[in-house]
């Protein structure tokens, strides 16, 4: 039996200083990451991207571009009552991290993004001048 | 000469069930024996339960709900979860990726013996339904004075 403290964070301190340079996907703490589901759709405008990532709050939440890559980052935090110890968990981390590859007609300056009950929505437009237009044919 | 499959130096077998115990001793002492009412993973919402000397914390991850929608109910030690997230679709728009979950949901969770269902409270939280059960005061730990 494990005897953690947190229901999350499965004695991540102590993880984080025993790990030294472990492979696959960690954050900065040194803890394996949580990949939120994703809805991603297209209009004419731009591209949205819609994240689930329960228990992340607005200062939690990380979002940048990183040269054409868009990266997600949010930490879970749990109000945990005093000295908790783990019955059960589902979530096993308390990292949210994916990224995603963006392309050139994309207007990166623009990205706005909002955070509502732990879902994110990120709106990436894109270029005007590459936006599609109809072409009217007329009858001469 | 009959050599089984089983003990075939290094078959496919044996790595897979080498990748079983990897998973095993990740998960293992924390995921089985399964709970009866278990659903597998990945279901909606996903749920963690923590516990003190005083009490039960249930979490429900349940991001983008309406939490008047949301229905608990306690009986004795049995928690029973049930609601519906409605993801809206757009109309004018194309999909490249429909993950999250849309639709009706419900899950049983079974708390320690102890817990009083008189004693809850639940409130919603960035997504999260945190739900607090007291134990009984009889259960409680207490300390022995020594005379």
């Amino acid at each position: 039996m494990t005897n953690n403290s947190e229901v999350t964070r499965r004695g991540s301190n102590a993880a984080a200083t025993a790990q030294s340079g472990s492979a696959g996907q960690r954050g900065q703490s040194g803890e394996a990451s949580i990949r939120p589901p994703v809805d991603i759709w297209e209009d004419k405008e731009g591209i949205t991207l819609c994240a689930d990532m329960p228990g992340v709050s607005k200062d939690r939440l990380e979002l940048r571009v990183d040269g054409s890559n868009l990266i997600i980052e949010g930490q879970v935090q749990l109000e945990l009552s005093g000295k908790a110890e783990a019955l059960y968990a589902d979530i096993r981390s308390s990292l949210y991290r994916r990224t995603f590859s963006l392309s050139g007609e994309l207007e990166t300056g623009k990205i706005a993004a909002s955070l509502k009950d732990g879902v994110l929505t990120v709106r990436i437009p894109k270029r005007a001048e590459l936006r599609p237009r109809k072409i009217e044919v007329r009858a001469s | 000469m009959f050599g089984t499959t089983t003990n075939m130096p290094s078959s496919v077998f044996d790595e897979l069930w080498r990748l079983q115990q990897e998973v095993d001793d990740l998960f293992g002492s924390w995921s089985s024996p399964l709970g009866i009412r278990s659903l597998p993973p990945g279901s909606f919402p996903a749920i963690n339960v923590g516990q003190t000397s005083e009490g039960v914390d249930i979490y429900l991850f349940a991001p983008g709900i309406d939490p008047k929608s949301l229905d608990l109910a306690i009986q004795q030690n049995l928690l029973t979860v049930s609601g519906k997230r409605e993801v809206k679709v757009q109309d004018e728009a194309s999909y490249y990726r429909q993950e999250r979950f849309s639709g009706e949901f419900r899950r049983v969770i079974s708390l320690p013996e102890d817990v009083d269902p008189e004693r809850v409270q639940a409130k919603y939280v960035d997504g999260i339904v945190q739900i607090g059960v007291q134990r009984r005061e009889s259960a409680r730990p207490r300390q022995i004075e020594i005379k």
